[in-house]
């Protein structure tokens, strides 16, 4: 979908983003006369040209689809299709491929909004360039010694290059040091924006007076080279915003609700105490509130990390974001929206939020030394010429150069230059960056600490040690968990498959919501299901029984399913001198379990939400840089206490929020790899300042004692530029 | 020197070229997915006849 260009040049913002709008909604327009309807799929797996046609073209086959194009920047396939598609069908169509794929929400994708300050930026960028190149293609023939009249009159057509450009271009500084200065603070915008202003005033000054020097040219190259950092930055922060947004749309919050004509399926948002829900299974709960109807099985595991299902009666409370396993549920809204339990969590965030709101990055303390001394120095400049020489214009000239060849273009690219080259590492990988300071805080970690279930296991369990068991058994087993969507039965159903065990025949099917399933073979009755129901003593560990007519019941047992590539996180994370510990809600065999498989020395298992953001409190104090890996809301108040914190895709949304790194695959071996890359990539960051710092001291000095030529200025700025560009690109290139 | 009355115009007018088409690329939506539109070319799909 290409907008068509319009002939019409805007002056403001506000005028150029009303085209935009137009154009979306003549788009909305021309799709309702079709009927049609615009669905999104997230596609994470695509990567190739043959992925993106095999995607457009498995779509296209589709008869209700029109259009179908897939973005492979931002992995997602945007559908046109008939009304009456539903987007599972498109997902199992996508899948079908080999491609795994999530459906979104398009109302929270803000597409254009995201993109419109960027463009905005880029075009800045563009004029600025397209100046800089033309005033310094002119400033070539007067170094190269045009005289009198002509050099007079490039100057002059300089000039009207310059000064319609700087005012255009430069907005984004002058705004920016206008806010810094009105709260009176001083930030990298205010020497930047008063060289410009000072450069061109001056310039102008000698250029009506016929003088030698003029400073345009050096004030466009400065306005190009930070803006290019400005959007380097801008891209990468829309990168990971618009991946975040993504990661929000995924989840599309739906509820039904029963009212006198039957059930209605309306937004979570639109939800009022005392409203009665129906929650199937596979379901989360979107209010906290009692049951009123039916039985059923529970996961909390997002809530508290236990992995054992609980069971879930009439009369019992629920809280939001539990899973419903079994049967379907009626519930009373006791709290809905920001009064549910998984919201009342965030008082517990913002209390150890205030903790890391006090790291100050690289760039905001190079700043905080940079800035005043900018000022002062050339201020230094020019009473010291203005007292030696008497000549205000010697003065003000000599104040210019000063400004100009300390003003921070090397320092404005060598943060933005890297980070931007570190996330693009990282996204590749699957690791999105949503902090600005995270990669910083990254490097300087020591200590990683995980949760267990959702994070380190996939919380999917499967059948331990199958192959021991009673064929014959299991085939029963297997014929009863057949038709449940439980997550043992799933396993049960797993194993069998894998060994090759047919099902047994059995008859008369029944599940019993809460408790398990339970059927007829052979004319003997037989029950799998709750430790209780088939008349076992429960076991510590994870467990579903299953009992064959009159014998005593016989445990089925389950490990946690291990997370791809967990082990080697772990292991990398080991060698590369880290401590590793392993906290989790979980029962302490379980916890145990786990930490003897992966080999971690330290772990902590029944862990309160409060006490896992207590233990990582107590890390800090004794001096160390935590990482928080974990997915549950019992790990949200940890999340936000350790230094940096990680969390998986399929974390609930109040641990993404506040997470500073989100991983966005199953796999969890980046986490070591993103480590490293941090590390580099703070180093990278030190390097360019001690650059920016040397050719500082190199030039000031010249600049100072009144010898910067506009050529020499033009040369050092732009050489500055360019090598610590080239440094921070050999992180890229540099290992693996 | 009077050439330079026409080769300054010239090349103004040329870099305005420049500049035009780049803010056309922008309007058109060109940068919107580059690593796709990269890899695109890469694909034999259309190459017997164009996209309808």
């Amino acid at each position: 979908m290409t907008s068509v260009l319009r002939p019409s040049f805007s002056a403001c913002p506000a005028c150029s983003a009303a085209p935009a709008a137009t154009d979306a909604a003549q788009a909305q327009a021309a799709q309702a006369a079709k009927g049609d309807a615009r669905l999104m799929l997230s596609v994470p797996g695509v990567h190739c040209a043959a992925c993106i046609t095999k995607v457009e073209r498995g779509l296209m086959a589709h008869p209700g689809v029109s259009a179908a194009r897939v973005n492979l920047t931002l992995k997602r396939a945007t559908i046109t299709a008939a009304p009456d598609i539903e987007p599972a069908e498109m997902i199992a169509l996508v899948e079908g491929l080999g491609y795994e794929a999530h459906e979104l929400d398009a109302a929270a994708l803000r597409a254009t909004a995201t993109d419109r300050a960027g463009r905005e930026l880029l075009m800045r960028l563009a004029v600025a360039g397209f100046a800089s190149m033309n005033v310094m293609l002119l400033s070539v023939a007067v170094w190269s010694g045009a005289a009198d009249a002509t050099r007079d009159m490039f100057h002059w057509i300089s000039a009207a290059i310059a000064l319609p450009t700087i005012a255009f271009s430069g907005q984004p500084f002058y705004r920016s040091a206008f806010h810094a200065l009105r709260s009176r603070r001083l930030n990298m915008d205010v020497p930047i924006t008063l060289a410009i202003l000072l450069a061109i005033g001056t310039s102008l000054w000698e250029t009506a007076l016929s003088g030698h020097h003029a400073y345009f040219d050096a004030a466009l190259t400065l306005v190009f080279f930070l803006l290019a950092g400005r959007y380097l930055d801008h891209r990468t922060r829309a990168i990971a915003r618009s991946a975040a947004e993504e990661l929000t749309a995924l989840e599309v919050p739906r509820a039904w609700r029963l009212d006198g004509a039957g059930e209605t399926q309306v937004a979570v948002a639109e939800l009022r105490v005392g409203d009665r829900i129906r929650v199937r299974p596979g379901g989360r709960m979107p209010v906290d509130g009692v049951i009123v109807q039916g039985t059923s099985e529970l996961d909390r595991s997002l809530l508290t990390g236990e992995t054992h299902p609980v069971f879930a009666g009439e009369g019992q409370a629920v809280s939001a974001g539990e899973m419903n396993l079994t049967g379907p549920l009626t519930l009373r809204a006791t709290a809905v929206g920001s009064d549910t339990s998984l919201h009342r969590m965030a008082d517990l965030v913002a209390v150890a939020e205030a903790g890391r709101a006090n790291y100050t990055s690289l760039a905001d303390r190079a700043a905080k030394l940079y800035a005043p001394g900018v000022h002062i120095l050339s201020a230094l400049a020019f009473l010291g010429w203005l007292i030696g020489t008497g000549d205000m214009r010697t003065a003000l000239n000599i104040a210019a150069a000063v400004l100009i060849i300390t003003c921070p273009c090397a320092l404005g690219l060598a943060v933005p230059a890297v980070t931007t080259a570190a996330s693009g590492r990282l996204f590749k990988r699957g690791m999105l960056i949503k902090h600005a300071t995270a990669l910083e805080r990254l490097a300087e970690v020591d200590t990683v600490v995980f949760d267990k279930t959702g994070t380190l296991t996939t919380g999917t369990p499967t059948l331990e040690a199958p192959e021991g068991l009673d064929p014959q058994a299991l085939s029963v087993a297997a014929a009863l968990a057949a038709g449940s969507s439980h997550p043992l039965s799933r396993g049960i159903d797993d194993a069998a498959r894998r060994l090759g065990i047919t099902p047994a025949d059995l008859r008369d099917i029944r599940e019993v919501p809460g408790y398990g399933t339970e059927a007829l073979w052979d004319g003997r009755r037989v029950r799998l299901g709750r430790a209780s129901w088939t008349g076992a003593a429960p076991l510590p560990q994870t467990a579903t029984f299953l009992q064959l007519g009159e014998g005593a019941p016989l445990a089925l047992r389950f490990a946690d399913t291990l997370r791809t590539g967990a082990a080697e996180a772990v292991e990398a994370l080991r060698s590369a001198g880290k401590q590793v510990m392993l906290i989790s809600g979980d029962s302490p065999p379980a916890v145990q379990a786990m930490a003897e498989r992966l080999g971690i020395p330290e772990w902590q298992a029944e862990a309160l939400p409060e006490g896992k953001a207590a233990r990582i409190q107590e890390l800090t104090d004794a001096g160390q840089k935590v990482l928080m890996v974990g997915d549950g809301l019992n790990d949200t108040a940890a999340l936000s206490a350790a230094h940096v914190s990680i969390s998986p895709a399929t974390a609930l949304d109040a641990a993404r929020a506040a997470s500073d790194i989100v991983l966005l695959g199953a796999d969890l071996s980046p986490i070591a790899d993103a480590c490293a890359i941090a590390q580099s990539a703070t180093r990278r960051i030190r390097e360019n300042f001690q650059i920016a710092t040397v050719y500082n001291i190199v030039a000031v000095p010249l600049a100072v004692a009144g010898l910067a030529t506009p050529l020499i200025a033009a040369l050092a700025m732009s050489s500055s530029s360019i090598i610590v560009s080239l440094n921070a690109l050999r992180l890229k290139g540099g290992r693996r | 020197m009077n050439i330079l009355v026409y080769l300054i115009p010239i090349s103004l007018f040329l870099g305005g070229i420049g500049l035009a088409a780049f803010v056309y690329t922008l309007r058109s939506n060109q940068y919107d997915d580059p690593e796709g539109d990269s890899r695109r070319i890469l694909s034999d799909e259309w190459d017997d006849h164009p996209k309808p």
